[in-house]
């Protein structure tokens, strides 16, 4: 059985603008001790879908149907009681900005035991103790000291390495990172994703990590999903993705990077991000797509098996068995 | 070999931060660098955050005073009223985040047509819509979405807008700072193809500041290194790329994320500890002294003299032969 499983998930917002479908019925699981990417542009729905698993939405968003089912428990409707048990101790999550994170207003030592003393049954000495061996286990240099600081205090590396303390303080199955190194220079980047492999393999949790940075990807994760407008366009391990990539729009990323070895001019995708108010009724891609055929167009592709560790949704594959239909 | 536009001797920006009652300390921001830029070229600025890198583009443009140091801009050195009003004609500035940059209350064409509006460059009204179109239609924005505001546009066609209002003036020196960092992957790379382009038709010259090396390492000629408000290394893009100097340009370069699996995981990495010391508190010798591995007493007490390693190439360290 996998550790976590996703399926039909569909997220909307309702604004006074209309409802926004923000995560339009994705799939996928996640299985024991790997590393799942998802990657996307801005509002392609990859961080409400990592909100959705921890059920920490606003207000306005809702999750319309499908489930979530957490080592074959079902979350989606489950109530606050049961994710209040989930949350911090089973499933962790970090977050983007270290600095608006953490809470100004208390010690970095009363936040990391907060956790602790909410979620086991350690008195306060044991806390302080275990929190002093977290921040020791993600190289914060002088623990005790940096207890007793408050966030203002550190640097922005430093924060991340205690938000990253914080979420494992209760050896999570499940850490969902959320973009955990775009605030950071590329030195402490490198830092920080280094820790993260470290205690992955130490501790033998699953990652999800959420980023918009092909290269993250490529170093960190065993799976990768691809994601557009709410949708997957493609998901399989991380080598047939780069390698091997079966969408095109997976393709335009890739193209439209800039690489060390090939230089000239780059290849951007055309067109602008998606309006999520009025989205296409074929293809959400279709409108930006270089070689959109009519049926793109028309009719949303479903996804489809590339072999059996690669699916991709693009009917550029179906491409002999619609051969009349295209132009 | 085209000459330079512009050069900057010795340039030093320091911000008092106060200490206590009439107490103050200098932040020193940009501690003496020395760069030139040939008339077409795009120069690189790269560094982490708080190394000094925007400060130099701001200082550069007389957006802050300079506390020490030359400009010499065209072959004359920068000293009167007069002059800086004139170089302000010919340079101007790309901001980093097209969110803030714009005044949410003006319409684009008002954004675009602010600056000859200031320098009142242009007879008549239909001059004036004239200009704006053009400029728009340059930077690959519709002519129909004058009249909008900036809240309406995506981040990639702000940044396009932003553009446009520095082209608005025909200069010919152009700083860029971090244009494309807030940009999403597929619509960046739109932009840098613009800014190529338009170097192209209109001969600009950019300094180009970010923090993006693989970006950097595309759109530059040379690349320029800051740590701590100095420049600890200097050279042909490529040359940088290949054969770094510095043991910081070294680290930085092997700390990019690369886009391949195979590359990214074979990949040896030269890992720093610790952060980047506070420039408040800045070692007195070598800026990187703290972080380096090859570091000796010489380096905490002494700052390394830029010194030439190959042609076009300058790396300031101590220990050149032993970090290589």
């Amino acid at each position: 059985m996998a550790l976590l499983e996703v399926k039909d998930l569909q997220v909307s917002f309702f604004t006074p603008a209309g409802e926004v479908k923000a995560v339009g019925g994705i799939s996928f699981s996640l299985e024991k001790g790997k590393v799942l990417g998802i990657v996307g542009e801005s509002g392609s729905g990859k961080s409400v879908t990592a909100y959705s698993i921890m059920q920490i939405l606003e207000k306005s968003g809702k999750i319309v149907s499908g489930s979530i089912r957490f080592q074959g428990q079902e979350l989606v409707g489950a109530g606050e009681k049961v994710m209040k048990n989930l949350r911090g101790t089973r499933i962790s999550m970090i977050f983007q900005d270290p600095r608006t994170s953490l809470n100004p207003t208390f010690t970095i030592g009363h936040q990391l035991m907060e956790g602790i003393l909410l979620h086991t049954q350690r008195n306060r000495q044991q806390a302080w103790d275990r929190a002093v061996e977290m921040l020791k286990l993600v190289g914060v240099n002088e623990p005790e000291k940096r207890m007793k600081q408050y966030p203002h205090q550190l640097s922005g590396g430093m924060r991340q390495r205690i938000m990253i303390a914080m979420a494992l303080a209760c050896e999570p199955d499940i850490l969902i990172a959320d973009e955990p190194t775009t605030a950071l220079d590329v030195t402490i980047q490198a830092q920080i994703l280094e820790l993260m492999q470290k205690l992955q393999k130490e501790m033998g949790m699953a990652i999800i990590m959420i980023t918009h940075d092909l290269g993250v990807v490529a170093q960190m994760c065993d799976e990768v999903i691809v994601m557009y407008a709410g949708t997957i366009c493609e998901q399989g391990t991380v080598e047939e993705i780069f390698y091997n990539p079966r969408h095109s729009y997976t393709r335009g990323l890739l193209r439209s990077i800039p690489t060390l070895e090939h230089s000239g001019r780059l290849r951007p995708i055309a067109g602008s991000p998606i309006d999520l108010l009025n989205m296409p009724q074929g293809c959400p891609f279709a409108p930006r797509c270089e070689d959109a055929m009519k049926i793109c167009l028309k009719k949303r592709c479903e996804r489809t098996a590339i072999n059996d560790r690669h699916y991709a949704a693009c009917w550029l594959n179906h491409k002999e068995e619609n051969g009349g239909d295209d132009g | 070999m085209a000459e330079n536009l512009i050069e900057v001797r010795d340039l030093k920006q320091y911000f008092p931060i106060s200490t206590g009652w009439f107490q103050t300390k200098p932040l020193k921001a940009v501690d003496g660098v020395t760069f030139h830029i040939r008339q077409g070229e795009t120069l690189g600025l790269v560094g982490e955050s708080g190394c000094g890198k925007t400060t130099v583009g701001r200082t550069m443009l007389h957006l802050y005073t300079p506390t020490a140091g030359e400009i010499i801009f065209e072959g004359k050195k920068l000293m009167t009223r007069e002059d800086i009003r004139a170089y302000r004609k010919k340079a101007a500035m790309v901001f980093q985040d097209p969110y803030s940059s714009l005044n949410p209350r003006m319409t684009v064409a008002d954004l675009i047509a602010e600056p000859l509006d200031i320098h009142r460059l242009y007879k008549s009204r239909q001059e004036r819509r004239e200009k704006v179109l053009e400029l728009m239609a340059k930077v690959g924005l519709n002519g129909e979405q004058a009249g909008r505001y900036a809240h309406e546009f995506s981040g990639g066609q702000r940044q396009r807008i932003g553009i446009a209002r520095a082209l608005a003036m025909e200069p010919k020196f152009v700083v860029c700072d971090e244009p494309v960092s807030a940009l999403d992957v597929s619509i960046q790379a739109q932009v840098i193809n613009m800014f190529t382009d338009l170097q192209e038709q209109m001969g600009l010259t950019y300094l180009f500041i970010a923090h993006d090396l693989l970006v950097v390492r595309h759109i530059c000629d040379r690349i320029a290194v800051m740590y701590l408000g100095k420049i600890v290394e200097s050279g042909e893009a490529d040359e940088l790329y290949k054969n770094p100097m510095h043991p910081y340009t070294k680290s930085l370069i092997s700390a990019v994320p690369l886009p391949d699996p195979k590359m990214a995981r074979q990949k040896r990495r030269l890992m720093l500890k610790g952060d980047v010391p506070s420039p408040l508190n800045a070692p007195p010798g070598c800026p990187f002294c703290t972080r380096c591995p090859y570091a000796t007493d010489i380096c905490r007490e002494k700052m390394p003299e830029m010194a030439e390693v190959s042609a076009g190439h300058f790396t300031a360290c101590h220990h050149v032969d032993q970090a290589n």
